[in-house]
Order: structure tokens, then C-alpha cells, then sequence
């Protein structure tokens, strides 16, 4: 097991050099000059040569790219260019808004895709199935944008059940007041492809060979389907929403956009209209470590909740 | 029986006859079908393309939604006070030009010379400085001068489904946003299916180095989430525009092909019919894409399909934030970002026109994904 863990790590470093080439590329080459960037549209040559030594950008191509991975290994990415706040204190101040919606959502959503996906695989091929097959489809081919801005006029603006937007200080207020109208949007959307993931997973073992010996046995389809089946289809299902976790984060940024939540999300797309890229550079790096990271936890899973693999 | 007529047909005969026998399969492909005849229509001119033309009074509703003649924005708008429409339409025929403003201390500036002074400050050094908008206010002043404005009293006080708030066509804009959304859609999946097929085949034919380097790049596109990376290259690509839309969803979105081709091709590598067509001299490159490519071309549709799939819900969205088209050009997603604004009016017959056309052409086109797959690739139970 540890071995396997540090092999894996190991092999965590080519793919990271590569992200961090690849965003310094972006960022380097293809966005032009940074210190046109920051200096704005009226800008003197001598202004724009201060702020080029001041970034490095007069040094060496090579000497940028090791200022660049001396920044993503001691974590500092300096400071944001349009509000002169440190990068990492960005991070730690988002976070907390970003969780409070993403974490009950993420909990909700699962259970309740297992528990549509458990009764639409027990009618497996019967009209129900197929209707609510259809049905999600159709729900996924709806934009996400859609069921944001209707879900806010209607049950926020027009009923009143819900504010409209907003965020406070204290996690309770937040957690009670704020995130619950977020949090069920992002059940609405999410609810469609999750049911249709987990149906193809309950699915994939319902034809296995120790599912047609349970019923040999003469078990019932109840105890079939819940104490064989589902556990082996939860397996699949831990490992999706483990390794998905990194990127939920970030997918909460329409909501958080429209929800004035100050989480990580909201603070991606600010940046991007910005322009500013220390901190999308800083997103980029870690979030990408972060997926490695949790993909490496949801194989570990899988070996806890299933001896029969091995880990090589 | 059956198993011995159908042994004469190839497999793309079969799959279409499986196909056939799918109903939702074909009445998505039709509607599929008339989608793109509708895009190909509209990108000829045909229709809709005098979408930006005001045509009508500002949030004019649809004709059969009839509401009292003198407030066309009902209800809410009279419960918050929120009479803007109608205001602004008003105000349109009396805005003051910059012209008319009159500086107020110009005289006693001008006594004290400070004006030559301060013209020199204001003005940028001609540095390499340049107005990065110049190109661009340019064509649209070029623009307006073509357009036909129509006076107000011609306005018609309604549409077939509504107007927006300068009073242009819902139902045109929608068609030419259809245009705009599929075909950025289309070449999105193109170039990603493109770049993807092409790195699997090579990876997975050649193996050794070639495989290494693939799957690195592969990895750490695969590292990266999807969406950050679209927003991360949004950031550094000046250029907002159609094409920018394009080549971001194509550099993100190829990992799944890839990975799918490339398993292919090294399965197929070993088959007998490869090793037929190296033993009577074909080159690598052609046993490559003339013998082994049309066996995985199910592969590779499917694939595109999802892709298109993909890439027009991800164009909505980037339109939507003002990352994808530009002001001048309509896409549902800049119909959506409008539809917003709208809502809060009462205003609904825009949200409606553009999630109506989107839902049911990207609801055709996955489930005729979904019946692609199901044809192409019998051995496939659910």
C-alpha cells in the first residue's frame, strides 16, 4: 500500500511539471506581455520597463519559468493585480463560502441520485425507466443558466421564500439563510446526469454472476438488489464523487455569480474579467494538484471498499 | 435464417437498420435534420438575417399574447415602479449629444492657458500605446451607417413572439442565435474530435515514445478541470470573438476521444486484416487511415456527437459571461444574458424563445446520440 502510494505520487511529478508548463505557456506566450496587461491602456514606456523588472519579465525566458516554480512551491503567488490582495489569503478567505454550498449539496445530490437510480433500475427497461431516461435528458439539455435565473425570480424575486441574493457573516445565517436556495438549484441541475451515471452503474453489476447465484439461492429481489448489488455499485459511485470533488468546487461558480457568494468560484471569473492573472495562474496550479490528489484518495477507496482489487 | 441474409450487408447497412427500427432514434434525427437546414438557411442569408434591425417598439409581445394596449409591460413592472422600457423609449428621441454639453469654466481655462497644458498631460505618450477597441469602432460605425433605422411611428406593437428591448424580432434573433451556437457547436467538436483522433491513432499505432508523449499531454490536460481550463485561456486570448470560442472548447475538449481512439488502435494494431494489408505492402500510414479508421469510425461519430453536445452548452455559458460573442453578434447564450435583465420586467417571451430552441435541438441531438450508439455498437446492452 505504501509503496503503491509513493509510486503514485512519483508519478504525480512529470504530470504537474506539465501543468505548470503548460499555465506558464498560456500566461507567458499566448496572453502577450503581462506588463502591457497590468499597466493599463495610458502607460509610459518608463512604467511599463519598471513593472517588466519588477515581475522578472526583463530576465531570461528560462530564469521566468524558475521564478514561476519557485512561486508554485513555496505558495505564493504574490499579490492580485487589481485589489493588491495576497493571492493565498484570496484562497483562504473563498473557501469557507465556496464549502458551505458545494459540501451539503454534494452529500444531498448522491444520496438522492442513488435513491432514483436504485428505483429506475429496479423497472429497468419498463416505460418508467425509459420515461425518466428521456426526461433527464431533456433536463440536461436545458441550459444550467436557465434553471438558475428562473429558480431565482420565481422562488426568490416573485415568492419571496427565499432571498434573492446575498451572504452574511456568521456560518448558521449563511448555511440556513443564504445557501438553501443555491443548494437546491444545484440539486435540479445536477440530479439529471448524476441518475443516469448511477444507473448505468447499478446496471453494470446487475448482470453479474454472483447476482443470478443470489437469486438462485432464493433470495428476494429486495435483498438482491440492496445487500449484493448496490454495494458493489456504491463502489463506482464513491470513486466519481471523491475525484469529482476538486472540480464541484469550481462548477458552484455559476451559482455563486448569481448569488453574490463570495466563494472560489465567483472569484475565478472576477479575475477573468480582470485580467488578473496571478491568480488564475495560482487556481489553475492548484486545483489541477488537488484533482491529482483526490484521484489518488478515490483509488484508495476503491481498494478499502473492494480487497478484490489490486493496486499496482 | 435471418443471421444468413443479413451476413452479405456490412456493418454500417446493419446499424442503420437497427437504427431504423429506433423511433425516438429517428424523430430526433429529423429534428436534428431540420435544426441544420435551418442553420444552413440562415448562413446563407435566407432567413433571419435582418435580425439586428429594430423592427418594433422596445419589448413588444408576441401577437397572441394580448395584454392592455397602453402598458405593454403589465404587471410586475407597475407593482415595482419599474417602468424602464417604456422610458427609455421616450427618452431615445431627447438624449442630449456630447456635443451639447457646454464646459462651464471653458473660458476662465482658457484665460489662464491651461488648456494646452493639460492637453499635453492628458494625451498618452505616443508610446506604443494604441486604442485597443479602434478596429472595432470603426466597423460598427461603418455598420450603423448601413442599417435601416426604422421611425418610430412605422414600429410595429407587436411580433411573432415578442420583441426585445430595442424592439428587434425575438423569433430572428433566436434562429440567428441558433446559427451562432450550433456552428460554433459543430466546429468546436470538429477541431477537438480532430486533435483527438488523430494524437490516439498515432499514440496507440506507434506506441513506445510517441505514446509516452501523448499520454503526458493527456494527463495533464486531463489534470486540469474542464472549465478552468475554457476560463483560463478565456483570460489570455484577447480576441473575443466566435473563432476565440472555437479553439478554446477545441483545446480542452479532445481528452475523451483520444483516450477512446487510442484503445482502438491498439487493439486493431494486432487484427488479422492489419497484418493482411502489411503483408502485401501497404504503408503504415495507410494501413493507419484507410484500413483501420473505417473500423473505428463508430468510435469517433458517437464521440463527435457527445462533443457537439458539449461544446454548444459550454458556448451558451461562455456567451453568457461575455467570454464568447461579441456585443454585435447574438447567440442564445447573449440571449439568456438579456433574458435576465428582462425577467425582472415581466418581460419572458426572450428567456422563452431561447431555452424553448436550445432544449430541443440539444435534446434531439443527445438522444440521437444515445440511438447512434445503441446502432452502432449491438453488443452494448443498456
Amino acid at each position: 500500500m505504501a509503496a503503491y502510494v509513493i509510486r503514485r505520487l512519483w508519478q504525480m511529478v512529470p504530470t504537474m511539471a506539465g501543468v505548470i508548463l503548460l499555465v506558464f505557456f498560456l500566461f507567458n506566450w499566448v496572453g502577450g506581455d503581462p506588463a502591457y496587461v497590468l499597466a493599463g491602456l495610458f502607460s509610459s514606456q518608463e512604467q511599463i520597463a519598471s513593472i517588466r523588472k519588477e515581475l522578472g519579465l526583463d530576465e531570461p525566458i528560462w530564469v521566468q519559468l524558475l521564478i514561476f516554480v519557485k512561486q508554485v512551491l513555496i505558495f505564493d503567488f504574490g499579490s492580485s493585480w487589481t485589489t493588491g490582495e495576497k493571492v493565498s489569503q484570496i484562497f483562504a478567505t473563498r473557501l469557507p463560502a465556496s464549502l458551505t454550498v458545494v459540501g451539503p449539496l454534494l452529500i444531498i445530490e448522491t444520496i438522492i441520485g442513488v435513491v432514483i437510480a436504485v428505483a429506475v433500475s429496479w423497472v429497468r427497461g419498463s416505460w418508467i425507466d425509459r420515461s425518466v431516461m428521456i426526461l433527464c435528458t431533456t433536463g440536461m439539455s436545458i441550459s444550467i443558466l436557465v434553471f438558475i435565473i428562473v429558480g431565482q425570480y420565481l422562488l426568490a424575486y416573485r415568492l419571496n421564500w427565499f432571498p434573492v441574493q446575498g451572504w452574511g457573516e456568521s456560518f448558521t445565517t449563511n448555511l440556513l439563510v443564504y445557501a438553501p436556495l443555491p443548494i437546491l438549484l444545484g440539486l435540479v441541475v445536477s440530479i439529471a446526469p448524476n441518475t443516469r451515471l448511477f444507473r448505468s452503474f447499478i446496471l453494470d453489476e446487475i448482470d453479474q454472476d454472483y447476482v443470478r447465484t443470489a437469486r438462485a439461492k432464493g433470495m428476494n429481489e429486495a435483498r438482491v438488489m440492496f445487500i449484493h448489488v448496490l454495494r458493489n455499485a456504491m463502489i463506482p459511485v464513491i470513486t466519481f464523487v471523491i475525484s469529482n470533488l476538486p472540480g464541484l468546487l469550481l462548477g458552484a461558480f455559476l451559482l455563486e455569480r448569481f448569488f453574490g457568494i463570495p466563494g472560489v468560484g465567483r472569484e475565478i471569473i472576477l479575475a477573468v474579467e480582470r485580467s488578473d492573472f496571478p491568480v488564475i495562474k495560482a487556481v489553475t496550479v492548484y486545483v489541477a494538484l488537488a484533482t491529482m490528489v483526490f484521484n489518488l484518495i478515490g483509488d484508495l477507496l476503491y481498494r478499502v471498499a473492494d480487497p478484490r482489487i489490486q493496486l499496482r | 435464417m435471418n443471421a444468413l441474409a443479413e451476413q452479405g450487408k456490412g456493418v454500417w447497412t446493419l446499424a442503420f437498420n437497427r437504427f431504423l427500427a429506433d423511433r425516438v432514434g429517428v424523430t430526433s434525427a429529423v429534428l436534428v435534420v431540420l435544426g441544420l437546414l435551418l442553420v444552413l438557411a440562415s448562413l446563407l442569408g435566407l432567413v433571419a438575417s435582418q435580425w439586428s434591425a429594430e423592427v418594433a417598439i422596445g419589448h413588444a409581445p408576441p401577437h397572441w399574447f394580448k395584454k392592455q394596449p397602453s402598458e405593454p409591460i403589465g404587471g410586475a413592472s407597475s407593482r415595482s415602479g419599474l417602468d424602464k422600457a417604456a422610458l427609455s423609449n421616450k427618452q431615445q428621441a431627447n438624449t442630449p449629444t456630447l456635443t451639447d454639453v457646454v464646459d462651464p469654466i471653458e473660458s476662465e481655462m482658457r484665460q489662464i492657458g491651461a488648456y494646452s497644458t493639460l492637453q499635453s498631460r492628458i494625451s498618452p505618450s505616443p508610446t506604443d500605446v494604441q486604442d485597443p477597441i479602434a478596429n472595432e469602432f470603426a466597423a460598427a460605425s461603418k455598420k450603423l451607417g448601413q442599417q435601416r433605422i426604422v421611425p418610430m411611428a412605422e414600429r410595429a406593437q407587436s411580433t411573432p413572439w415578442g420583441a426585445d428591448k430595442w424592439g428587434r424580432d425575438v423569433l430572428d434573433k433566436t434562429i440567428k442565435g441558433a446559427e451562432t451556437s450550433i456552428l460554433v457547436g459543430l466546429c468546436a467538436a470538429l477541431m477537438a474530435t480532430l486533435i483527438g483522433s488523430l494524437l490516439g491513432a498515432f499514440s496507440g499505432w506507434y506506441g513506445g515514445w510517441v505514446d509516452d508523449i501523448s499520454n503526458w499531454i493527456y494527463n495533464v490536460f486531463n489534470a486540469i478541470p474542464g472549465i478552468l481550463l475554457i476560463l483560463a485561456i478565456a483570460a489570455v486570448l484577447d480576441s473575443k470573438g466566435v473563432l476565440s470560442v472555437v479553439i478554446i472548447l477545441g483545446v480542452t475538449g479532445w481528452t475523451g476521444v483520444y483516450r477512446l481512439v487510442r484503445g482502438e488502435y491498439l487493439k486493431h494494431r494486432e487484427r488479422d486484416y492489419v497484418r493482411a494489408a502489411y503483408a502485401i505492402g501497404a504503408s503504415p500510414l495507410r494501413r493507419m487511415f484507410i484500413h483501420v479508421l473505417p473500423n473505428v469510425s463508430h468510435v469517433i461519430l458517437v464521440q463527435f456527437s457527445l462533443l457537439t453536445v458539449s461544446c454548444i452548452k459550454a458556448e451558451v455559458i461562455l456567451s453568457f459571461l461575455g467570454f464568447g460573442v461579441p456585443v454585435d453578434g447574438v447567440s442564445w447564450g447573449t440571449m439568456l444574458t438579456e433574458a435576465q435583465n428582462d425577467l425582472l420586467l415581466g418581460i419572458w417571451w426572450q428567456l422563452a424563445a431561447a431555452t424553448f430552441a436550445m432544449g430541443l435541438f440539444v435534446t434531439a441531438l443527445s438522444l440521437l446520440t444515445d440511438a447512434l450508439r445503441d446502432a452502432l455498437d449491438p453488443k452494448l446492452t443498456h
